[in-house]
């Protein structure tokens, strides 16, 4: 009785009501910090505190726990506290159940799996998976969860493997989580537990059974086939659950068990996918959901919308498809921003079974992509990225690259440019249009986009259309500089651009005789002054001057060195870079050529050609035999080297082996940096330097890294400027050649190629200014909506011509009598390479695009189309739908938001503080604790933050 | 996997509650993810939907008086799902707590943490029965929180606070013990 009482008032005294003054101090001061900075004070004078005390060799236990949550504190709020991570692993060790999981609850908030401190903490888990107190068991689970990396799994795999089978449920559950997080973390390591999983399955509680379909859903992703036999038991549960057959306890909102359904549903479709017979299983349940769930609460429509995924993921059935295409629509029809947002998800996932589905919902989908909410936004985007087509790609890359200009979300920024180069590869209609899409998507995400891309450009236009159309050609060349020359009076370009323009104008730019070369030069030599610090670009400027010269040289004209070309030669001469350095000496001794000798080295539009090396460098053979002749060693290759190397030294001939660069060094001590590729593995390294042959062998450590150094720019700015002159060829090595210009390297009709040639006189030409009169346009459009929102429709979704036709006004008649021209949604897509020319993107058509051009190309065939083209579409799109655009109402969410101030509900008869006594709440215990620490720490709603008061549920 | 992370801001943007379960993140990585969520989800309006996309994951949010609950999932979750879980970790605490604040989960912040890991491991919602969430907890606060009274001799099964017997009486009079 004696001892009892001692060891009571030890405890009493660190713990009165569970947390001392000092934490409810810190806790009041925290929550009513003004700022940032405010808060960061306290807590660096806390971790003060907190050290001070954490040195001290007695703490009690209890006490122990409070600084260890206020160490949790610091550290959420973004404060070092490593100094006190040793205590919670010490606390971790504790008897008191409370203190044990406060220990494992702030070591996994503190650590990673990796700390050193795991080490000392799986003992402990170990000692506490095999507890008589199933708390302390579920604990030591939790923690294993958390904690066990990799190496540790062996340690306590047999227990939690044993632990399975615990007559507590909760155990159980906890148990398979934990095997569920081994096979996250090292698969190989449970491989031989997974049946375990089908035995939980069976489970007699439906926490287990529930805590069981993560880790099958896990194996059935990573593979279906071998979990086929589960399709009836899970189809039987499915249904069990959606009977109510569960404990209420797992009802949320009326709904029983959403969150079990909503899982099997996941699973169920992994293993319906592609696979009718399991998918017959199923029909009968999800129609029995489609028909049961309500759509009125979002929980219900949470199961609704995994059923419309379950429906899209399986064999497709028309009644069930049809329920989904039903509950889509009503997400699309709602007025809550999150249910439109699921809705258009869901509609993107329903048109890979049919592309039809998403023309009745045309308008919702072009409010979503108008809705200022960017989320929305964003995931309409993703929804035209899934539907393009190249009926449709015109308007959907315009808009995205629309909307890409006005993000500045990197990421988001880098993505959607990716995704409109990819659209523009797969489905370009033309190359002009391609490379004006590229040009756009430069100009204003230039940095995010690969260069890979930027070499795709210049090999496209270096290469042009292919085979025998050589006037297209061109016209396709002087159409790119004449708008890189327009584009080069934007004031800030990206780099990678800047890269592509000068390629090309030098390239092109005096090719089809309208600009003078002392124009381009000029205008390089602008470039390369106003990006005086960029290397690269610079490069490219003064490679691109160079050949302007050199053809200019080389076909006999007179070029007159301009003042500013001078100055720029004369800095590059001295500059830092010694790849720029090369480049201008290069310029210099080119010039010093004859005609006849630069027209060898600098071939006009030679970019394509291969450059052929001989490595065996006859020339020099001359300069060999003498050499040798005069005493010098003969050139040892370097197989024969490497067997020199292998002879002397065997011990390190492994090393040498692998690292040929290094095979002539003899020396027993290492180089600091094997940094240098072998200057023979590029041949045309060897070719600039006939010195580097036979000399070099005996060479000693200090000249041979000398050299090294020396060689080394040199090769690299050779390597560029091959790489520079012979277009991209060297670059695009093992690059995918994926191109959306089966148009045109397909054979077909000459008719096709002739018509396109003949938009690329002024597509490209006019192209800018067409857009920005198509954006004044569209502005001056603003109050009528509805027309301009049912053209985006019909451009969108391939119905619809009709409307387009009228917002051209130098239509024909005739052309307006046949509709369905330009329409072709479910055409073979032979036809569509015969189409798209003439399908310009509706907002061209503003301007008036010379009818001359369109006319010829209608042929009989889409004119038989046109006949054909059911009217039914154009009905829906026409409609106009004041209903949609109608004035929002609030979101749902809403409802729980708005809290009305509740402090008067608070406000007590004791009339001193707030006393919560009269407080409702099931929980009449910890209401009266609550009020108690309130009390004590002195914490108010009138105080400083009356936030803190404020009931969560209003 | 499911959920990344749990994160609880006030209106503020000041951090009440964190808890990571994909990956542990370092402070510095945790404060920049916490700021940049917190500045793109407390930016948006009502009307606004609940979701926001970032990096290669999308967060889910709603809001509760002055506080913010933010989840981040993978991409192929079910959005509206996490949002009605936010709303039954809501009702859990409130059902614990009684009408639960802010206050509350600060003053009670290994609590919300335990509910946290009873209804979600491995980033998979395991558990959404709220008897089934509160049992461990509310077994845990009993044993810590019974009592021993010294005058009669008898141990108390009830928290001190709400005691009859203890009413008024000094702290040296009353025990609490471990079981």
């Amino acid at each position: 009785m004696e001892q009892l009482k001692s060891i009571g008032r030890e405890l009493a005294m660190g713990s009165q009501g569970g947390s001392s003054k000092e934490f409810l101090d810190l806790v009041k001061s925290i929550g009513e910090a003004r700022s940032k900075s405010e808060e960061d004070r306290i807590i660096l004078r806390e971790l003060e505190t907190l050290r001070r005390r954490l040195s001290d060799p007695d703490i009690p236990r209890r006490k122990m726990k409070e600084y260890l949550l206020r160490l949790a504190y610091a550290e959420m709020l973004g404060h070092d506290a490593s100094f006190g991570y040793i205590h919670a692993v010490k606390m971790a060790h504790d008897d008191n159940i409370m203190l044990k999981r406060t220990g494992y609850l702030t070591v996994a908030l503190f650590l990673d799996d990796g700390h050193d401190l795991i080490i000392l903490i799986v003992n402990t888990i170990q000692k506490d998976l095999r507890s008589d107190n199933y708390l302390v068991v579920c604990a030591a689970l939790v923690a294993v969860c958390k904690l066990i990396n990799e190496e540790t799994i062996p340690a306590v795999l047999p227990q939690v493997v044993e632990l399975l089978n615990h007559p507590k449920e909760a155990v159980r559950k906890k148990a398979v989580m934990a095997l569920h997080r081994f096979h996250q973390k090292s698969p190989s390591s449970v491989s031989h537990l997974v049946s375990n999983f089908r035995k939980r399955l069976c489970d007699n509680d439906p926490g287990v059974m529930g805590a069981t379909l993560c880790p099958l859903f896990d194996l059935i992703s990573e593979d279906a086939s071998s979990y086929k036999d589960l399709v009836v038991s899970l189809v039987s549960i499915l249904k069990q659950v959606a009977e109510k057959r569960l404990p209420t306890t797992y009802d949320y909102h009326h709904m029983p068990a959403p969150f079990i359904q909503i899982k099997l549903l996941k699973i169920l479709a992994l293993l319906g996918s592609g696979d009718k017979q399991a998918s017959n299983h199923m029909y009968a349940v999800l129609t029995e959901i489609f028909r049961k769930c309500e759509s009125s609460s979002n929980i219900g429509n949470a199961i609704l919308y995994e059923c419309v995924c379950c429906v899209s993921s399986i064999y497709p059935n028309s009644k069930v498809l049809d329920a989904a295409i039903e509950a889509t629509s009503k997400f699309l029809k709602s007025e809550s921003h999150n249910l439109k947002y699921m809705g258009i998800d869901a509609l993107g996932r329903l048109i890979r079974i049919n592309p039809d589905i998403a023309e009745e919902h045309q308008l919702a989908v072009i409010d979503c992509l108008e809705d200022p909410d960017d989320t929305l936004k964003r995931k309409t985007f993703e929804l035209l990225y899934k539907m393009t087509k190249s009926t449709n790609v015109e308007v959907i890359v315009d808009r995205m690259i629309d909307y890409m200009i006005n993000i500045t979300d990197n990421h988001y920024k880098t993505e959607i440019a990716s995704r409109c180069v990819e659209l523009a590869e797969q489905f370009a209609p033309s190359n002009q249009w391609f490379i004006q899409i590229m040009n756009k998507v430069f100009e204003h995400a230039g940095d995010l986009v690969n260069p890979r891309v930027a070499h795709n450009l210049m090999r496209l236009i270096a290469e042009g259309f292919g085979e025998d159309d050589e006037g297209a050609d061109t016209q396709l060349r002087s159409s790119a500089v004449a708008s890189y020359l327009r584009i080069l009076g934007e004031p800030k370009l990206p780099s990678l651009f800047l890269q592509v323009i000068c390629w090309v104008l030098g390239e092109y730019g005096t090719a089809d005789g309208r600009h003078s070369a002392s124009y381009i030069i000029g205008k390089l030599c602008d470039v390369a002054e106003a990006h005086s610090s960029d290397d690269t670009v610079k490069a490219y400027a003064v490679s691109a001057i160079m050949k302007i010269f050199t053809f200019e040289l080389a076909a006999g004209r007179k070029v007159e060195m301009l003042h500013e070309c001078q100055t720029l030669i004369d800095e590059v001469l001295a500059s830092h870079s010694t790849d720029l350095q090369q480049r201008a000496y290069e310029f210099q001794a080119l010039l010093a050529l004859s005609s006849q000798a630069i027209e060898n080295v600098m071939p006009l539009d030679a970019s394509c050609e291969d450059i052929e090396i001989d490595t065996s460098l006859p020339f020099l053979s001359n300069y060999i035999n003498q050499a040798i002749e005069n005493g010098a060693r003969p050139y040892i290759s370097e197989s024969e080297r490497l067997g020199t190397v292998n002879t002397i030294t065997p011990a390190s001939a492994s090393h040498y082996q692998q690292d040929p660069a290094h095979s002539l060094r003899f020396e027993a001590y290492e180089l600091p940096k094997p940094r240098a590729p072998p200057p023979s593995i590029q041949p045309s390294s060897t070719s600039s330097l006939p010195t580097s042959s036979s000399d070099l062998v005996p060479v000693s450590e200090a000249t041979y890294t000398t050299r090294e150094e020396q060689h080394n720019p040199k090769v690299q700015t050779l390597a560029d400027q091959i790489s520079a002159e012979i277009g991209v060829h060297l670059k695009l090595e093992g690059v995918q050649k994926k191109w959306g210009l089966q148009t045109y390297s397909s054979p077909s009709a000459p008719s096709t190629s002739s018509s396109s040639t003949q938009k690329a006189t002024n597509g490209m030409v006019t192209s800018d200014t067409i857009r920005q009169s198509s954006l004044d346009s569209r502005k001056q459009q603003v109050p009528e909506v509805s027309a301009e929102k049912q053209r985006l429709a019909a451009s969108l979704f391939g119905k619809k011509a009709a409307e387009r036709k009228v917002q051209g006004g130098t239509r024909r008649p005739a052309k307006e009598s046949q509709p369905a021209v330009a329409t072709s949604a479910p055409e073979p897509p032979k036809e569509e390479k015969v189409i798209v020319p003439a399908a310009p993107p509706p907002d061209l058509l503003d301007l008036g695009e010379p009818s001359e051009t369109a006319t010829p190309t209608i042929d009989p065939f889409k004119q038989l189309e046109g006949l054909l083209e059911p009217a039914a579409g154009s009905d829906v799109a026409s409609a106009p739908s004041p209903s949609v655009s109608a004035v929002k109402t609030p979101d749902l969410m809403s409802m729980f938001t708005e809290t009305p101030s509740i402090v008067d509900s608070k406000s007590s008869d004791k009339g001193v503080i707030s006393s919560t006594i009269a407080k409702k709440g099931p929980n009449v215990k910890e209401a009266l604790q609550k009020d108690a620490t309130a009390r004590q720490v002195g914490v108010t709603p009138s105080g400083n933050n009356p936030n803190l008061f404020k009931d969560l549920f209003g | 996997m499911g959920i990344r992370f749990v994160v609880l801001v006030n209106k503020q943007g000041q951090t009440r509650l964190a808890q990571y379960f994909y990956e542990h993140l370092s402070l510095d990585q945790r404060r920049a993810l916490e700021a940049e969520i917190v500045r793109k989800c407390l930016a948006r309006t009502d009307l606004q939907c609940s979701f926001v996309e970032h990096r290669n994951y999308k967060i889910v949010y709603r809001r509760y008086a002055s506080l913010f609950f933010l989840v981040g999932v993978d991409n192929d979750e079910n959005e509206l799902a996490i949002l009605e879980f936010i709303h039954l970790l809501v009702e859990t605490m409130d059902r614990h707590f009684g009408n639960v604040c802010e206050l509350d989960i600060m003053f009670h912040l290994e609590k919300v943490h335990f509910m946290l890991e009873e209804m979600v491991m491995n980033g998979c919602i395991v558990e959404t029965s709220k008897t089934n969430i509160l049992s461990p907890i509310q077994l845990m606060d009993k044993l810590v929180n019974k009592h021993y009274h010294l005058l009669a001799g008898t141990i108390c099964c009830f928290n001190q606070l709400v005691c009859l017997s203890c009413f008024g009486v000094g702290k040296l009079n009353v025990l609490r013990i471990n079981l």
